[in-house]
């Protein structure tokens, strides 16, 4: 049973084992506006949490995408290097945009549920 | 991720466009630029709005550009002290583009110059609104007189099916040829149209007063071909027409040579040599400029934006890139970048250094996408 988190960078996170999923949220896509390219990590790159590990750029700007939990990235999608707008459509789903192994799956709990990111929303918009 | 917006700070609070009500009941995403508020976009999004331009006709709120009267029987010519064109040469109903410039032959800020008969209407850029009229007040003899218009407000409607949709409201601007000007009543609104735009489709500047602009914005929204478009597609719509832009692409260490803009010297200024850097600008154009704005076509997908540093194949740094965009009519990135002379043939191949990593380009004409001005 996988589980859905997020972090104040407006990434989530769906663990699956010891695989986290990552992409943005739909917050995050309006709030970019049309995407044009993303720059994802090479599988295999150890990562630290918080460290910048994507580029998701639109018409406007660039802004970094960084690891929600350390680990190692395991899968990108590479749908996206063809379809960057994929994310602007289906962000929570068909718009992911990579997978890390995390070395410790306990820190996932840390990071925001449903009702604390859409606080975390609400108290910045 | 995407800007969280800044914290609030002491800086002055963000003039409002006339247009501001109309914006928030569109959907608008409004953002700060150059002191004012203004829409980056509306809910369908930069790429529609691109393409509403390229395709139908779009409507922009440019109320943020500066407006101002000369008048007096010597405006041309005194005018003609600080900038470059054949200013006093312009012909009644025809506008100009003209460049203020430094003794250093520095580009001070670039504008529109229409002659009224009466008067001269000057356009000019938001960031330099406050320097340039105040430059241009104290070079002034005493029979001329600058007025700005703080109260006017300025509407851009641009694209191929711009003339049909304005020739519905009012038959004589069908009239305007490329950079004509009139006074033409708009649905009972007097409005000064000209015939021209940032775009490089055809299209008309809006110059009306601030309390009529929401009225007027109004009735062209009502015509079926036309769309708002903001900030976001102005960028994007004007890098593929290879227009340069004040405070990226311009700045008071760049010469009109180097910006290719040479042109806007015009004949009898190019044998009077009488304005500001005219001995720079001069021996620029004798012996050729130490660098030049030239277009580059980046390879892959990946938007290359301002700041990013131009290598040529020795691995010598020869440029950087002033303005970059994905352009969305060629499904690819687009940039202009100062390089030095031996760089800026077409088709030289270049690199550019982006986020540590070397994405190769080649240099390529400008504009990027064709202009289409009405002849």
């Amino acid at each position: 049973m996988s589980q859905t988190r997020y972090t104040r960078e407006h990434e989530w996170v769906r663990l699956d084992g010891a695989v986290a999923t990552v992409g943005i949220t739909d917050h995050a896509q309006t709030a970019l506006g049309d995407i044009v390219f993303v720059e994802l990590p090479e599988p295999g790159r150890e990562v630290a949490a918080g460290e910048e590990c994507a580029v998701v750029e639109s018409v406007k700007a660039a802004s970094d995408i960084y690891a929600p939990l350390a680990g190692r990235i395991s899968e990108t999608n590479a749908v996206l290097a063809d379809d960057p707008a994929l994310i602007n459509r289906d962000p929570a789903g068909e718009g992911w945009f990579f997978r890390l192994t995390v070395a410790d799956p306990a820190a996932f709990d840390a990071l925001l549920d449903d009702a604390a990111y859409a606080a975390f929303v609400a108290e910045s918009a | 991720m995407p800007d969280t917006p800044p914290p609030p700070t002491e800086s002055p609070p963000l003039r409002a466009s006339p247009l501001a009500a109309l914006h928030a009941s569109l959907g608008a995403r409004m953002v700060p630029f150059a002191g004012w508020s203004l829409p980056v976009q509306y809910p369908g999004g930069i790429l529609a709005e691109h393409r509403q331009c390229r395709e139908r006709a779009a409507l922009f709120d440019v109320s943020h550009m500066g407006q101002a009267s000369l008048t007096g029987p010597d405006a041309a010519t005194a005018l003609e002290r600080l900038a470059l064109g054949d200013l006093a040469g312009l012909r009644p109903g025809r506008q100009r583009y003209s460049l203020l410039t430094n003794d250093a032959g520095g580009v001070l800020d670039d504008l529109m110059v229409a002659n009224l008969g009466d008067r001269l209407h000057l356009v000019v850029n938001a960031s330099r609104t406050t320097f340039d009229f105040a430059h241009i007040a104290a070079a002034l003899p005493a029979n001329v007189r600058l007025e700005p218009h703080p109260d006017w407000a300025l509407l851009a409607l641009q694209g191929p099916l711009a003339g049909q949709a304005l020739a519905r409201l009012a038959p004589d601007t069908a009239a305007l040829p490329f950079m004509g000007v009139a006074n033409i009543d708009i649905g009972n609104i007097p409005v000064l149209v000209s015939r021209s735009g940032y775009t490089g489709e055809d299209g008309f500047e809006l110059s009306v007063a601030a309390d009529q602009a929401e009225t007027l914005a109004k009735l062209l929204l009502d015509q079926p071909e036309v769309a708002p478009a903001g900030l976001g597609a102005r960028d994007s719509l004007r890098l593929e027409a290879g227009l340069p832009l004040y405070g990226q692409d311009l700045d008071e260490f760049t010469t009109p040579v180097e910006a290719g803009l040479g042109w806007a010297i015009g004949k009898r200024r190019r044998m009077a040599w009488d304005f500001p850097g005219a001995p720079t600008i001069r021996e620029q154009l004798d012996n050729g400029p130490p660098r030049l704005r030239v277009g580059l076509l980046p390879e892959g997908r990946a938007p290359i934006r301002a700041g990013v540093s131009v290598l040529a194949a020795d691995g010598a740094t020869v440029g950087l890139v002033s303005s970059g965009t994905f352009s969305p009519t060629r499904d690819a990135p687009i940039a202009m970048a100062y390089v030095q002379p031996h760089a800026a043939a077409d088709g030289t191949p270049l690199t550019l250094m982006l986020r540590g990593k070397p994405v190769p380009a080649r240099v390529a004409p400008l504009p990027f996408v064709p202009h289409r001005y009405a002849r």
